[in-house]
């Protein structure tokens, strides 16, 4: 049963994510990424981390793609058409990438895995455990790292796109 | 005798030259002047010391002058063959010494007082002391290449001299002709050098000169090859001589010698006169033993031929001449002719050799009296404002000094019993009178041309017409007129030495009589000269235009000197500039600058090519990354397994 | 582990998403397509960590947690990347790549 779920998933995945890269309307190359998020959450979810499931949809269904369609919106016209590439940097590039893949894939198929069969659940105690601990193997000091990168980068984008009106009007004001 | 001192003689010029050449800008004139004779009066000093040294104290050993050679090797081509740089001294180069130093003293005293004023000055003095270096250099040369290295120098030298007022063009072009014309002279003195040197495995003059006293003929062997008929020695000889035809203005390399007058006065007493032009009668002399031995004496027979054409060529082109510069470069040329000429009829042993002793001899005089005639010309020229005689005349009572020591000179270059030109010229007509009658008649003949002009150059200058002068000339100051005094008390004296002692071919000295029937002779020929220009110059008169007319087309051949100028200008421009300058011209432009330029050209285009590198677009660079992360990773992890 | 899939397959699916990725990042003339490519490329790698810590390591949660970091420096690098591009939009009215070629030879 499983199997099929998986397949069908991937099979998902696979199809939106090229039609997302040669698609030639902006807005349903966005929505294309949308289907790719959600079946790679669902991924998750068949491997019981449900947790990881739903900071992926939080996070990138929610967060992400609603900025990437903001900013479509901004600076496209809706029905505007996107150029491709030339015919031969396509097909060159697609060599070089299918070329990519064979190594990938002989590497993968020619290494023994030490599979460990298990049906574990991972429940989000456990991963809250491991993450805040501060005994060997927690990870507190990057948890900690991340949230002022995070800052970091609110701090970054604001300043990045508020662009040179703002300071005018501020000055203006004092 | 431990010579190495002499090395001194070149060097303290040279060290001269260095100085003023390159603080020319910090030096004050009066200065420059100053240094300039100091170091020639040391050169001159220690010239008349080694010349007391090697004729009185080491004096004669085996009854021969023996030569003093120390030298060092430069370059190394085989046991035989090499270029050393050295100093060699022997009765000629002793003599030589002594006249260049000498004559290059009284002219770096000359010239304190004749460039006074002039912006160049210093320059002036520094490109003497070059020129004093040169010459003494080529004077003390042990071996053809050395003597070869001085030659190119010397005309260096003269080139700088002549050039010296380098703004008026005539200067620049008589100095490119004089170079031009002597490096191509040159030519085939280099070709000479480099036969001797192959085939006979040496450069050296020691070697070359010596003679094995039982045959009488030349020690050295040499491989005996011949090219058309003529031993290849011979040729190397001939050549040799070609170079030395240049320098001393023979005929057909003289064209450069008049138009070299455009330099200052004293240049032209200095090289044109003593000490440069004489170079190549230096050159046979030292090789004398050679010209004279191989092949019976067959380059010695055109050293002879063509020093006496080249006499009576100058000695008739002098006679029309109205500047009195060219006046006296030709009347140098002709007296060079001489002493070519005695040196070409001369033969070795004792007595047989007064030719060579009587051309040192004229050489010795003509060098001082020459250089007097032109210091005094110069002089004159200096309260004159003009080269040409029709601007002069009567200058006798404006400027005594220069007047009675010109007259002095010009009675020497005459011939005129006490004088020393008398001496020196008996000689060369002993010689001749004994070895070659035709070139003895030549010979009497010039020596009565050569009165004629030199004297109507004297009449017209200081009798002639009563000029009137917008400035009265006034004698010059005391800086020019102690050197012409000093030298002509040496020509005054200078016969009584008793050359033919000290100087002779094969080194041993002989004892010179005076021919009387040859003497009166020469002296009735001189005598006749100047009694006619006498007549015709004297006072102011037009017999001299009656007897031009009369000779019509002739004269105007000879005042344009017979058109050499003209058939030089004709064969280089339209034959060779046009057939074989302009094709190798053509072919230099397109082929090999075209291939150097091409490679630059293809550089560019390549580089054009490459720079697309850089395209600025990010998504070139990453494909670039990913294509060569998989290819490592190709070749990495499955082709290179070890 | 999901019960009858190997973990090859799982890595093969994987791959495919990520050169998808590197197609499009590579091919795309749009400054946001190219962003979104990228988004490709991080969620195969996570996708990676996820599989091997389940299938290989199950005891420890390490891949876990470097995905849920992978996961938060990925959204803050978008948010910028679109503050960039916006902030770029205005000075050149344009989100095409050919535009941004300046800095070449």
């Amino acid at each position: 049963m499983e199997k099929i779920i998986f397949y069908i998933l991937a099979l998902v995945i696979i199809i939106f994510a090229i039609a997302s890269v040669s698609s030639k309307k902006m807005l349903r190359s966005v929505i294309y990424l949308l289907f790719v998020l959600i079946g790679i959450s669902g991924i998750y979810f068949l491997i019981d981390y449900n947790f990881l499931a739903a900071i992926q949809l939080t996070v990138y269904a929610g967060g992400v793609i609603v900025l990437l369609i903001f900013s479509v919106m901004l600076v496209h016209h809706i029905e505007m058409e996107l150029e491709l590439a030339k015919v031969s940097r396509r097909i060159l590039v697609g060599l070089v990438s299918i070329t990519g893949l064979g190594v990938f894939l002989t590497t993968i198929y020619s290494h023994e895995f030490a599979v460990v069969e298990n049906t574990i659940t991972t429940t989000t105690e456990d991963i809250g455990f491991g993450l805040l601990s501060y005994d060997v193997g927690g990870f507190i000091l990057p948890f900690e790292l991340i949230s002022v990168l995070l800052l970091a980068a609110m701090i970054g984008a604001i300043i990045i796109a508020k662009g040179t009106k703002l300071t005018n009007k501020k000055n203006d004001t004092v | 005798m431990d010579v190495t001192y002499t090395i001194l003689i070149p060097l303290i010029p040279l060290a001269v030259f260095l100085l003023l050449g390159i603080f020319s800008q910090k030096i004050k004139p009066a200065v420059s002047g100053i240094i300039g004779v100091a170091g020639l009066s040391t050169s001159a000093i220690l010239s008349f010391y080694t010349a007391y040294q090697y004729f009185f104290v080491h004096g004669k050993v085996d009854g021969v002058y023996q030569a003093i050679v120390q030298k060092t090797t430069w370059m190394n081509f085989s046991d035989t063959l090499k270029i050393d740089m050295g100093v060699l001294i022997d009765p000629i180069s002793i003599m030589m010494l002594i006249v260049v130093s000498i004559v290059s003293l009284m002219v770096h005293i000359y010239s304190i007082g004749y460039m006074k004023g002039d912006d160049g000055f210093t320059r002036f003095f520094s490109y003497l002391s070059l020129f004093s270096f040169s010459m003494f250099g080529l004077v003390l040369a042990t071996n053809l290449f050395q003597i070869y290295i001085f030659w190119e120098l010397v005309g260096v030298s003269s080139f700088l001299l002549i050039g010296y007022y380098y703004t008026k063009p005539s200067a620049v072009s008589a100095a490119k002709k004089a170079f031009i014309v002597t490096r191509f002279a040159d030519l085939g003195f280099l070709i000479g050098i480099l036969i001797m040197g192959y085939y006979t495995g040496t450069f050296d003059f020691e070697t070359l000169n010596t003679v094995n006293h039982e045959t009488g003929e030349l020690a050295l062997n040499w491989a005996s090859n011949s090219f058309m008929g003529l031993s290849v020695i011979t040729w190397a000889l001939i050549l040799m001589f070609m170079g030395g035809a240049g320098k001393s203005a023979m005929f057909p390399l003289h064209i450069w010698l008049p138009d070299a007058m455009e330099g200052p006065t004293p240049v032209s007493a200095l090289i044109h006169a003593a000490t440069m032009v004489v170079a190549g009668v230096y050159l046979v002399a030292r090789l004398f033993p050679m010209f004279y031995f191989v092949e019976g004496g067959f380059a010695l027979n055109i050293v002879a031929y063509v020093g006496g054409f080249s006499s009576l060529f100058a000695a008739i082109i002098a006679i029309t001449q109205t500047d009195i510069k060219r006046v006296l470069a030709f009347s140098t040329m002709s007296q060079i002719g001489y002493m070519m000429m005695s040196l070409g009829v001369s033969g070795y042993d004792g007595h047989e050799g007064v030719g060579y002793m009587a051309s040192m001899f004229h050489l010795f005089t003509h060098a001082m009296f020459k250089a007097l005639l032109f210091l005094a010309a110069g002089s004159v020229i200096h309260a004159v404002h003009s080269n040409y005689l029709k601007d002069m005349g009567g200058l006798r009572k404006y400027m005594p000094i220069t007047n009675i020591t010109f007259l002095i000179a010009a009675l020497a270059i005459a011939g005129v019993f006490p004088l020393s030109g008398f001496w020196s010229k008996d000689e060369i007509l002993v010689a001749a009178f004994e070895h070659n009658m035709l070139l003895y008649i030549v010979g009497v003949f010039v020596a009565g041309l050569t009165a004629f002009y030199m004297f109507r150059l004297y009449f017209g200058i200081f009798w002639g017409k009563e000029t009137k002068y917008e400035h009265a000339p006034h004698e010059s100051p005391i800086s020019m007129t102690f050197p012409l005094m000093v030298l002509a008390l040496i020509t005054v004296v200078g016969g009584l030495i008793h050359f033919s002692e000290y100087v002779s071919a094969d080194k041993a000295g002989f004892e010179a009589h005076l021919n009387i029937p040859l003497a009166l002779v020469a002296t009735a020929v001189g005598l006749t000269g100047i009694i006619l220009a006498f007549v015709f110059y004297k006072k102011e008169n037009n017999l001299a235009d009656k007897f031009s007319n009369a000779f019509g087309v002739f004269y105007k051949w000879t005042y344009d000197k017979f058109y050499i100028d003209e058939i030089y200008l004709f064969v280089t421009k339209k034959i060779i500039f046009n057939l074989i300058a302009a094709p190798i011209a053509w072919f230099d432009k397109k082929y090999v600058d075209g291939t150097m330029e091409g490679i630059g050209n293809k550089t560019v285009v390549i580089s054009d090519k490459i720079k697309g590198m850089q395209s600025g677009k990010v998504q070139d660079y990453a494909f670039s990354f990913i294509a060569g992360v998989v290819v490592l990773a190709m070749v990495f992890i499955y082709l290179w397994t070890n | 582990m999901i019960a009858g899939i190997s973990i090859y397959e799982v890595l093969t699916v994987t791959s495919i998403l990520f050169f998808i990725g590197v197609y499009g990042f590579i091919t795309r003339k749009n400054l946001i397509s190219i962003l979104m490519s990228i988004e490709l490329i991080l969620n195969a790698s996570v996708i990676n960590f996820v599989i091997i810590n389940k299938y290989l390591y199950p005891d420890v949660l390490q891949g876990v947690f470097f995905s849920i970091f992978i996961i938060a420096v990925a959204a803050a690098e978008t948010a910028l990347a679109i503050a960039i591009i916006i902030n770029l939009y205005r000075q050149i009215a344009s989100v095409e790549v050919k535009d941004t070629e300046i800095m070449k030879y």
